[in-house]
């Protein structure tokens, strides 16, 4: 039943990745990386993480799909005329790069008896104890890059 | 399902959004392709931890989202500021900063 559901959710995220970069309608696109985080959910679900499942639907693909979209109808861009820059070169880069990736695969094996899983309490307590100052440090992050984000975009109204 | 065929398909997502960076023309094109690959690091990450049952991996995957979309916020900012003063959203032609 896992097997089938992680070849389902695999074979939904390769598509979903392919349609994002082949898609010329942008919108199409920002909705073929949606399908893709979806299915990375349902992966992070299968690999007993529901915490960051959840995480990833709600932030991730939630947050993304608004922004964008809402960025796509600010700008009426979403048709791109001429979308393709040398697509053979990066192609062949790409191939290349999985080509030299994959055979690290193989390198990672799980140990005989496998460790429980933590689930949602360890990583609360690993998130307020033992990684405080970081997340910290990231509500920082997040509040630069929201006036960032501000500062860069707004009109200028003295100018 | 095993860590092996895991970090497989995080690979092939990885490439296909390193094709997608380097193929595309678009602005916002080029941005969901960094998307991709900022998710396929996450889904690597997760597998190991998996694999060794590691707790620590779903907090650094915690702090990967977050940052993540702190950079799509900035990214889309900055697209959105060269539509308005370029009126352009094609990378080719916002080379300002090119010596």
């Amino acid at each position: 039943m896992t097997d089938l559901l992680f070849a389902a959710l695999s074979a939904a995220l390769v598509a979903a990745s392919v349609a994002v970069v082949l898609s010329r309608n942008l919108y199409r696109a920002t909705y073929a990386l949606a399908a893709a985080l979806a299915s990375t959910a349902g992966l992070f679900f299968l690999l007993s993480s529901p915490l960051l499942a959840a995480v990833q639907l709600l932030l991730y693909t939630g947050g993304v799909l608004t922004l964008v979209v809402y960025a796509l109808v600010l700008t009426e861009s979403a048709e791109d005329p001429r979308p393709w820059r040398r697509p053979l070169p990066a192609a062949a880069a790409s191939v290349l790069l999985f080509a030299s990736l994959a055979p690290l695969a193989r390198h990672v094996v799980a140990p005989p008896s496998r460790p429980a899983i933590p689930g949602a309490r360890e990583a609360g307590v690993f998130l307020f104890r033992d990684y405080a100052v970081a997340f910290e440090l990231l509500s920082v992050l997040l509040l630069a890059a929201l006036f960032g984000a501000l500062a860069i975009a707004r009109k200028e109204t003295s100018s | 399902m095993t860590p092996g065929r895991l970090l497989l398909l995080s690979f092939a997502v990885f490439s296909v959004g390193v094709f997608g960076v380097l193929a595309r023309r678009h602005a916002i094109a080029v941005l969901l392709s960094l998307e991709l690959m900022f998710n396929a690091a996450n889904l690597a990450i997760l597998s190991v931890a998996w694999a060794r049952g590691l707790a620590q991996g779903t907090v650094l995957v915690l702090f990967g989202i977050a940052v993540t979309v702190a950079e799509v916020a900035v990214g889309l900012a900055l697209f959105l500021l060269a539509e308005r003063v370029r009126r352009t959203a094609t990378l080719d032609d916002l080379s300002l900063l090119r010596g």
